[in-house]
């Protein structure tokens, strides 16, 4: 607990993140992917992609983020914690999470 | 196929946060139920017995959990119990206004080697929006029994039961219609379960490990590692890394099975109907009015709680811990001094004291259960979340905060809402400066001994204890409990109209467990400060204790307290509220409260008051919290920690305090 960034079991899901950021980089020139932030309040969208670490996407995936969801922002104010709607679930997301998922218009 | 003892079914019942399965456990259980925690883990583990006919049931309700991912101690604790233990039946609850989501853990759970009975509840919710479904279309789809409930309004229970004995006796073929991954990724999770098969232990299922190890679980990966060939472990790392997006793959898939199971199952209206949680909503999570709302619920609690249980507490004081004193007076007519001393002001005075504050908690715990369970609570994490973030924290570590306003014991316990262990910390450490209502107790009773304007003190000593939280908070992250911030993801459930059972158990639950800390930590501590503060002469002033009080004079000084002032802090630490006990000793008043607040306007001057009050406020918690923090925290280390930090912000706060009022000339 003390030291989580040295505990070697995390080195695989370290490299597995890097790796990820690359793919999702490389996913974002091709196709015309936003952020989850940039929603307004009322707006719909589709899920693209989700980067981070491992546990991280596994969580969202499990919570109903996954490629192809419909999203919907119900509250952002431009700073501060975001609220979307996912598969019937009001889900409140802080913004750095949030701005690790990315979307396309429906 | 069941492995019963006798006729005792073995069901563990499964469920997602918010789908009402603590209302469907307390149904099953009601009070025939324990709470404990899971072998060596700070996760509640709750189990209950219930019996029909001459059916007998033991149910062990697993943690609430979305998935069955290693990415938390309750996800790892659910499917453990099911692979270990291989409960007879898992009953998986699941709430059918948010179906397709509630399905996932259902979807996980078709690999593990139990039969699954699905509880469809809250289908009155679902109608409600307008949703039509068909439990026995589901049931055909699924392949496992399916029984739709109303838990809070206990219907459904009876067809769960018979469903549940049914599956344990019949031993009817389970053949699950289970989620495959998505197609992309068939023929890596074929080759994986090739490489892994044999050398998986035998009580796991091996498409499920080669699943796990696919979706990056940690934990199962370490466990395959070691048993695996070199030239079979190779292989499948390669495979992991070339595989890098397939948790997001493997969760997709299982949508895709719930998309098939609910088509058929479940009519949709094309656009939902503006439901009450919206329009809650509209006014709860607004930034401007969700604070207000806050703000006005937070005082009508503390209102409720004063207005009622302060009068109530009093009582107690007086019928209850007085009478039970002279009883034991009486009794012990014959006995040693020393004996009597020890029942009286040790025993019934240390632990009597706390146990006054039952009224005060009972209060409080239902306010809270109440708000927790209509839904409310979330919405406040949320509107917090961004003070909570100043400190490292968020929305999440605000709950337990609140509860510390009651008491500080429940605070420290309830930071297990908080996944990341390094911000479980942060709250454990900073939770004793919420002022518990025997602090603020305290400063009620010493602050119009001071002062013209007692009310407008005693809330400027409380907007102080809030400023001190979130400075520490924000010093201890950026200097000592460093990280990375951690995700902020949180369900808002929809509003329901409360559910008093579940309250009244939630209610009845915490205070047995503050019960038990009275009748152990509590007592225990009791004693020994009173051993300390009677030897060795018998004289308070010259005892053991005394000592201490007189040692910390020097530090006394600066803030303008004498020996006794000190002492009556250090007392504090058994209970909060002996301070004014002590005080009362050690002037020489018999305890009655006006002669003490008049001593005490004369012999100390507004500043030492001042400097007193503050120093009490910002001070180590009671022994019973310190208790708390070492048990769920798993660290001397920390908790020691948290004892000198405190220590030093509060010795630190009264010198500041004592000398800021003497450059005013108080």
């Amino acid at each position: 607990m003390k030291n989580e960034h040295h505990n070697p079991r995390h080195g695989l899901s370290l490299r597995l993140a890097k790796r990820s950021n690359q793919a999702h980089q490389r996913g974002l020139s091709r196709h015309n992917s936003r952020r989850l932030t940039t929603l307004n309040s009322g707006e719909s969208a589709v899920i693209q992609s989700l980067s981070g670490g491992v546990s991280f996407r596994s969580r969202l995936a499990a919570l109903g983020f996954t490629p192809g969801a419909s999203v919907r922002m119900l509250q952002n104010l431009g700073h501060g914690p975001v609220l979307v709607t996912i598969r019937d679930t009001r889900i409140a997301l802080g913004r750095g999470e949030a701005c690790k998922i990315h979307v396309r218009p429906e | 196929m069941a492995q019963q003892e006798g006729n005792m079914i073995r069901v563990a019942l499964a469920g997602q946060p918010n789908v009402g399965k603590s209302t469907v456990f307390n149904l099953l259980t009601g009070l025939n139920q324990r709470v404990g925690n899971w072998p060596g883990k700070t996760v509640e583990q709750k189990a209950g017995t219930c019996s029909i006919d001459s059916w007998a049931f033991r149910v062990v309700d697993l943690p609430g959990t979305y998935s069955l991912s290693a990415n938390s101690p309750e996800e790892v604790i659910a499917r453990e119990y099911i692979i270990k233990e291989k409960p007879d039946v898992v009953v998986a609850i699941v709430n059918a206004a948010t179906l397709e989501r509630s399905l996932y853990l259902v979807a996980e759970l078709l690999l593990l080697p139990a039969p699954v009975i699905v509880g469809l509840n809250m289908i009155d919710v679902a109608e409600q929006q307008g949703l039509t479904i068909e439990p026995r279309v589901l049931e055909a789809a699924i392949g496992v029994p399916v029984v739709p409930m109303v838990a809070a309004r206990g219907q459904g229970i009876h067809d769960l039961l018979a469903r549940i004995k049914e599956v344990a006796c019949d031993g009817a073929e389970y053949t699950p219609n289970t989620p495959n991954i998505r197609a992309d990724h068939a023929d890596v999770l074929a080759r994986i379960e090739e490489l892994v098969g044999d050398h998986v232990p035998p009580e796991y299922p091996s498409t499920w490990v080669a699943l796990k190890i696919l979706e990056g679980d940690q934990q199962i990966t370490d466990m395959i590692h070691p048993r695996l060939p070199p030239e079979a472990w190779s292989e499948v790392y390669q495979i992991i890394q070339q595989h890098e997006d397939t948790c997001v793959a493997v969760a997709g898939g299982r949508y895709a099975w719930i998309a098939r199971m609910v088509r058929a199952a479940v009519v949709k209206p094309r656009i939902g109907p503006i439901t009450l949680t919206d329009r809650l909503d509209r006014w709860a999570t607004h930034p401007v009015w969700g604070l207000v709302i806050l703000v006005g619920i937070l005082a009508l609690s503390f209102a409720l709680t004063y207005a009622i249980g302060s009068p109530l507490q009093e009582l107690l004081d007086l019928y209850l811990v007085q009478n039970l004193a002279d009883l034991a007076i009486r009794a012990l007519d014959t006995a040693p001094t020393w004996l009597k001393g020890l029942l009286v002001d040790g025993v019934i005075g240390g632990v009597g004291a706390v146990l006054t504050f039952f009224p005060i908690l009972v209060i409080f715990f239902a306010v809270l259960g109440i708000l927790e369970d209509i839904g409310y609570m979330a919405r406040a994490a949320y509107v917090m979340d961004r003070f909570m973030h100043l400190m490292g924290l968020h929305g999440k570590s605000f709950l337990p905060l609140f509860l510390g306003f009651g008491c500080n014991v429940p605070a420290v316990m309830g930071t297990r809402v908080i996944e990341s262990q390094r911000a479980r910390l942060l709250t454990i450490i900073v939770s004793p400066l919420v002022p518990c209502t025997a602090r603020m107790g305290v400063i009620a009773f010493l602050a119009p001994a001071f002062f013209a304007a007692p009310a407008i003190v005693s809330w400027a000593l409380l907007a102080m204890n809030l400023a001190v939280l979130v400075v520490s908070g924000l010093l201890l992250n950026r200097f000592i409990l460093k990280g990375e911030q951690i995700a902020f993801i949180m369900e808002l459930p929809l509003y329901h109209l409360p559910n008093w059972h579940t309250i009244a158990i939630t209610v009845w639950q915490r205070l047995l467990s503050f019960l038990r800390r009275a009748g152990t930590v509590i007592l225990a501590v009791s004693i020994v400060i009173w051993t300390l503060s009677t030897f060795p002469g018998g004289d308070p002033e010259t005892s053991y204790l005394a000592s201490l009080g007189r040692l910390l004079e020097p530090v006394g000084t600066l803030m303008g307290l004498d020996w006794r002032m000190m002492l009556a802090l250090i007392s504090s630490f058994v209970a909060k509220e002996n301070a004014v006990a002590t005080m009362g000793v050690l002037f020489g008043v018999g305890e009655s409260g006006a002669g003490l607040q008049a001593i005490l306007r004369n012999t100390l001057s507004p500043a030492s008051g001042l400097a007193f009050l503050v120093t009490q406020m910002l001070f180590v918690p009671c022994v019973g919290t310190v208790a708390t923090i070492k048990q769920e925290s798993d660290s001397w280390g920390w908790t020691l920690f948290s004892v000198v930090f405190l220590l030093v912000v509060s010795l630190a706060g009264g010198v500041i305090a004592y000398q800021a009022a003497g450059l005013l000339g108080w």
